[in-house]
């Protein structure tokens, strides 16, 4: 280490051009009304304004490996009180996506094995097909969970059958939109473009 | 009865009689200018007047309004007009016409301040001077130390027994049922707006729960507490129960900071704060306890000393945090701060017997939405225009604390000065 080692911010400068809304990270005064405000603030890891402050110190590591980002619930709290207006909740999401693109996020957490559940749902025929998102999330952690989970929930499934909210018919294909194969071609291309973007840096 | 105000283009006008219209009118007046100085409310004095004591010396305001009244009493250049407001503004530099609004004070000079009238009525209103905290008469004097020295009618009396009742008690005939509002056009040379500043409305921080909590107060309202003569005889007690309160939280950038309330930082608020925490050992000596919650303080200069010494006292605690919430406390009626500590990322939930919102500062008059040609930044102060024979003096201007704001105004004083004397100049 030289005696006039040079201020190392290469990550802040990673997160600014690969990160959704992540130019905001700057603007952080480290008042920390976010962590106070977040319902979930006891449960995590590091709260988003300790994320923006490791962010700026260079932990690229612990930042993009962190599980913390994956539990925002979208409540939009820290963005209400916010006194200089950031985006919390984006950048939180902004980053979750970024650490997974790069694989280093977190395997095992629940929210990302449902997000990934979602999206792989949604893309085949560009509609949500509730009943198979469902059944899916029911069986996630294992076959005799998702046999009790099912159990469980039968009243539910039930009474949404009643009130047409649900059928079992949509487990035969089920309804889409008109083109989903177009749809398709659009993300895999919108997919091309936003890898292009992304700026390597080490 | 009508007001007679002689007025030229060679007066200047000041508008607002707080510390900042003070001295600007005086030392205009001192220099040998005719000048006009107008105050909305009954007595001049402002937000000064409702203070303790000033930081960083810690002396009594009191003592230096009391000069400042002198002065102006003494001097035949200035015509103090109180309950007046300025309605419409026409003109240019050096030749203004300006449209007065007098509302009427129901008391005329004879007046002596004996009180008959006020001890005679018995309708009660809340009391401005003291932000509402306890209530003042109908027929009152708005604070001990007001200048005029004179009784007001509350106009909510008119037409009422009480206010017949205050006219049969005064000795003096200086009870005038009958006055009306009157509207005066002047002709002036050079205006000063010092208009002042108003409390941020601690309502509108809806995490804080001032209206929720009645043991959450403003900093301003502490200033009242704090005077002997104020509505608790000089004891800081808690609104919810009357109990002293010795463990006391300031809450920092109340409303300031923020782009969801006030944008600007108000730059009194950590040293008016710091100035509050002192007011603990002074009433309690060790026993009272003063915790700060803070994002940065922000004493600057040489005031940096007096934050060190707060420092330095082992009673009185700094969590650097923006506090998220607070909550209630049902049994003690405590209120309950909640945030994160970002010095360790240390999550609390401090409860405190009374809370101090250390609120904002924002212009007291709204300029960009009145029809006067005056330009305001985005935080509604006034700016600066070179070409304009109108100046902004003290918190008008700025957010500012009395010495800046006095520095303030005797700086708008020179130039509207000049104005006069260019103008003169050119006449002769």
């Amino acid at each position: 280490m030289t005696a006039t080692e040079k201020y190392r911010n290469n990550f802040l400068q990673e997160v600014i051009a690969n990160v959704e809304e992540g130019e905001w990270v700057r603007m952080c005064m480290q008042c920390g009304v976010c962590s106070g405000s977040c319902p979930l603030g006891p449960h995590w890891e590091h709260p988003p304004q300790e994320i923006f402050m490791m962010i700026r110190a260079n932990k690229r590591q612990e930042v993009l490996s962190s599980s913390s980002m994956w539990y925002c619930t979208s409540c939009y709290n820290c963005i209400a009180r916010c006194p200089r207006g950031l985006p919390i909740t984006h950048i939180m999401h902004g980053l979750a996506h970024y650490g997974r693109k790069l694989g280093v996020a977190p395997k095992e957490l629940p929210t990302i094995k449902f997000s990934m559940l979602f999206w792989e749902n949604l893309v085949q025929k560009g509609r949500v097909n509730e009943l198979k998102l469902g059944l899916r999330l029911y069986f996630m952690n294992g076959f005799m969970n998702g046999i009790k989970t099912a159990l469980k929930m039968q009243k539910i499934g039930l009474g949404m059958f009643l009130t047409k909210r649900m059928t079992p018919m949509e487990m035969l294909g089920g309804h889409g939109c008109k083109d989903a194969k177009g749809l398709q071609a659009i993300l895999k291309k919108a997919q091309q473009i936003e890898d292009a973007k992304t700026v390597k840096q080490g | 009865m009508t007001t007679e105000i002689v007025a030229t283009n060679q007066t200047i006008l000041v508008v607002g009689g707080g510390i900042s219209g003070m001295t600007a009118a005086i030392e205009a007046a001192e220099c040998g200018k005719q000048v006009i100085l107008l105050e909305k409310n009954p007595s001049i004095g402002g937000r000064v007047a409702q203070l303790y004591k000033y930081f960083p010396k810690l002396c009594f305001p009191t003592c230096g309004m009391e000069i400042n009244t002198r002065r102006i009493k003494m001097n035949r250049n200035v015509r103090v007009v109180t309950m007046a407001e300025v309605t419409k503004v026409t003109g240019k530099k050096g030749d203004y016409s300006v449209e007065i609004n007098i509302s009427p004070r129901y008391v005329n000079e004879n007046c002596t301040a004996c009180g008959d009238c006020s001890n005679a009525v018995s309708g009660e209103f809340a009391n401005e001077h003291n932000y509402g905290l306890n209530k003042r008469k109908g027929a009152y004097l708005p604070f001990a130390m007001a200048y005029p020295q004179r009784y007001v009618l509350d106009p909510a009396m008119i037409g009422t027994d009480d206010a017949a009742k205050a006219k049969e008690a005064c000795k003096y005939n200086a009870i005038d049922l009958e006055m009306q509002a009157q509207t005066l056009q002047l002709k002036v040379g050079a205006i000063i707006w010092a208009t002042g500043w108003q409390p941020y409305d601690a309502n509108k921080i809806r995490p804080y729960a001032y209206d929720r909590n009645p043991n959450v107060i403003t900093s301003v309202e502490l200033e009242r507490m704090m005077d002997p003569f104020g509505p608790t005889g000089g004891k800081i007690l808690r609104p919810s129960d009357g109990k002293e309160a010795k463990d006391i939280a300031f809450i920092q950038c109340a409303g300031s900071r923020d782009h969801n309330y006030l944008k600007h930082c108000s730059r009194i608020c950590c040293m008016a704060s710091l100035k509050q925490t002192t007011y603990l050992r002074e009433r309690y000596g060790n026993e009272g306890k003063a915790t700060v919650y803070y994002i940065d303080i922000r004493a600057i200069d040489r005031f940096e000393d007096f934050y060190l010494k707060v420092r330095k006292d082992d009673n009185i605690n700094f969590i650097k945090s923006k506090v998220a919430n607070i909550t209630l406390d049902k049994e003690t009626g405590n209120p309950v701060l909640n945030g994160v500590n970002t010095e360790g990322y240390h999550r609390y939930s401090n409860p405190h017997e009374l809370v101090v919102l250390a609120v904002g500062m924002q212009p007291s008059v709204d300029f960009a939405n009145l029809s006067i040609d005056i330009s305001v930044n985005e935080h509604g102060f006034i700016e600066a225009d070179e070409e304009s024979g109108m100046f902004a003096a003290g918190c008008a201007a700025d957010a500012l604390d009395v010495n800046r704001a006095v520095q303030s105004a005797t700086a708008s004083t020179l130039r509207a000065i000049q104005v006069i004397n260019q103008l003169s100049a050119a006449e002769a």
